[in-house]
């Protein structure tokens, strides 16, 4: 059940980033258990997964920011230290401060410095839609002008890949979707990237390649095709009095979840669930069928996994 | 790897910029960004002179201190005190606002040399330093009718400017173990009672005897000791004594440091 595609893709090309075996924890706790990663040149993964299933971590290990307790990570071949590497890297974490009193033009040349071959400041800014605002200190900048100072840093290295961290968090709709059109351009030119977000729809937009760790550890890996595929293939919404228990022991149901007054059951076969459910619960109200969205296969994946690692607890 | 270069046509052929381009430019970056926030340098510049116009000058310009008078004995020491102060705020308060907010780990992702955002947090304590310095020494000139040779008052300088690397290294490390609202109340904690324990504020010989021999212990102390040997007020005692233990506690101070930096990053999580 939670079997996991191989997570090297058969390209010519090396890969840009990897993670072999790597375990990273903090004190006692384990946030990343022995994962293996690798990231595709030209293509853009986005890393998926709950609160704390340690899509941060991954990425500050493939940018040498942490160090690995075991195993390895490397990037562009080297270790991630190094600053060759680095040059090739555009960075955007989750950060919750910059220099408020340089303005958004001295942020950008100075980024732009660290970088062998930058774009030239007028570039980066156009690409980043700060033109306007170019002379402004980062304290003055709205939410979405911050964002988008912190996306010019990542990009005014002109660099191979980038690694973003949650990059649309705080942008509106319209900010999101002009981010993503920028994302799009960026991979047309060959670039690769490594996206995390909490947007199952972000992810479903832009990726070729969705990861889903669960807890420290991958539990799917796929095209976001795929990834629907693997759910149960249909969900079921309705409002009813049954117990949460009685519900997840209905034929064809693999992940229930409460929704509002009611629950949300994916199932593998809505007609045998739906006949069932009925059948128990003459008073049922807003029964709704619908095909699984990404969001749905995202919760089947990870609670499938709790059922799984609950159960091993068990035998152990 | 394929890669067309269309997003760079502009940007292509620019020769690499040195390391020591970087650090310049951080540096400037360093002394524009802290320059705009006149709630920290006015008061960093200020007290020092604050505190020399009332002792040193204010109590009497001719007292007699040590081997001279009050307005010259002052300058190196509430000198001293300023530059301290700059270092300790400088790296402890900047590391910890930087780190506790992520910028420095975003930096740290970038091939930025991590020497480059040091030697910009130095460079900007030594101008603060030498401002500082000067300062005092036109009002000890002005005002005080303070008069040292041409060498006496380089070495007076230079002393009090240079002086100032352990204070450099425990902000440094400071700036590791504090998060950015307590780096504040930790720095003054340390800073305010081991300047007075190293004769920073009154001079050393004014204070109880148990004191004062404890004070040997005290890196600022030697601080100080060294800038009054430039002006002959110094305690007397070797000046490679104290050289020594400003590079040894420097020394110590940039280890703890390290380690502080260590246990940081075994913490973060995310």
């Amino acid at each position: 059940m939670t079997e996991t595609l191989p997570s090297t893709l058969s390209t010519a090309a090396p890969p840009v980033a990897c993670l072999r075996q790597t375990t990273r924890r903090y004190g006692d706790v384990v946030a990343l258990d022995r994962v293996d990663l690798a990231l595709a040149a030209g293509q853009l993964t986005a890393l998926l997964g709950p609160n704390g299933a340690g899509k941060t971590t991954a990425v500050r290990l493939l940018l040498g920011l942490l160090r690995p307790t075991s195993g390895k990570a490397e990037l562009f071949g080297r270790s991630p230290q190094e600053r060759a590497a680095r040059e090739r890297v555009g960075v955007m974490l989750q950060i919750s401060g910059v220099p408020p009193t340089l303005t958004v033009r001295e942020h950008v040349h100075l980024f732009s410095a660290y970088y062998p071959s930058p774009l030239t400041l007028h570039e980066t800014l156009e690409r980043a839609g700060l033109s306007e605002v170019a002379h402004r200190r980062f304290g003055d900048l709205s939410g979405g002008q911050q964002q988008r100072l912190m996306f010019a840093l990542a990009i005014c290295g002109n660099p191979d890949a980038l690694f973003l961290d949650e990059p649309t968090a705080g942008l509106d709709v319209e900010g999101r979707r002009a981010f993503w059109i920028e994302i799009r351009r960026l991979i047309a030119h060959g670039r690769s990237i490594l996206l995390t977000t909490h947007y199952l729809e972000e992810a479903d937009a832009l990726a070729d390649r969705i990861v889903v760790l669960h807890q420290g550890r991958i539990v799917a890996d796929g095209t976001p095709a795929t990834i629907k595929q693997r759910t149960a293939g249909r969900r079921i919404r309705c409002v009813t009095s049954l117990p949460p228990a009685r519900l997840e022991q209905l034929p064809g149901v693999r992940a229930i979840q409460p929704d509002r007054d009611g629950f949300v059951l994916l199932t593998t076969t809505a007609e045998t669930t739906a006949r069932a459910l009925l059948q128990l619960d003459p008073t049922i109200s807003d029964l709704e069928i619908t095909t699984a969205r990404l969001e749905d296969a995202f919760l089947s994946l990870t609670s499938v996994s709790e059922t799984a690692s609950a159960s091993q607890d068990v035998h152990a | 790897m394929t890669r067309t270069s269309v997003l760079a046509t502009s940007a292509l052929a620019r020769p690499r910029r040195s390391r020591l381009a970087i650090c310049a430019l951080e540096a400037w970056y360093e002394f524009v960004k802290t320059l705009r926030l006149p709630a920290y340098t006015i008061p960093t510049l200020s007290f020092p002179a604050m505190f020399y116009v009332i002792f040193g000058l204010g109590l009497g310009v001719s007292r007699p201190v040590g081997e001279t008078d009050a307005a010259t004995y002052f300058v190196a020491t509430y000198g001293t005190f300023g530059v301290m102060g700059a270092a300790l705020f400088g790296f402890g308060v900047g590391v910890a606002i930087e780190r506790g907010q992520g910028w420095l780990l975003l930096k740290r992702a970038t091939p930025m040399p991590v020497t480059a955002y040091f030697f910009a947090k130095v460079v900007m304590t030594l101008l603060f330093g030498t401002a500082i310095v000067l300062m005092l020494s036109m009002l000890g000139v002005v005002a005080g009718g303070v008069r040292l040779s041409l060498g006496s008052w380089l070495a007076l300088g230079s002393a009090t400017v240079f002086g100032a690397m352990p204070s450099c290294a425990l902000g440094l490390a400071i700036g590791y173990l504090a998060g950015p609202n307590s780096a504040v109340p930790l720095v003054n904690l340390i800073y305010l009672p081991v300047a007075f324990a190293s004769g920073l504020w009154l001079p050393i010989q004014f204070l109880p005897t148990w004191l004062q021999e404890a004070a040997v212990i005290l890196p600022p102390y030697h601080h100080s000791q060294l800038a009054l040997a430039a002006i002959g007020a110094d305690r007397g005692g070797p000046i490679w004594g104290h050289v020594l233990v400003l590079v040894g506690s420097t020394g110590v101070f940039l280890g703890a440091a390290y380690l502080a930096y260590l246990r940081d990053e075994g913490k973060t999580y995310g």
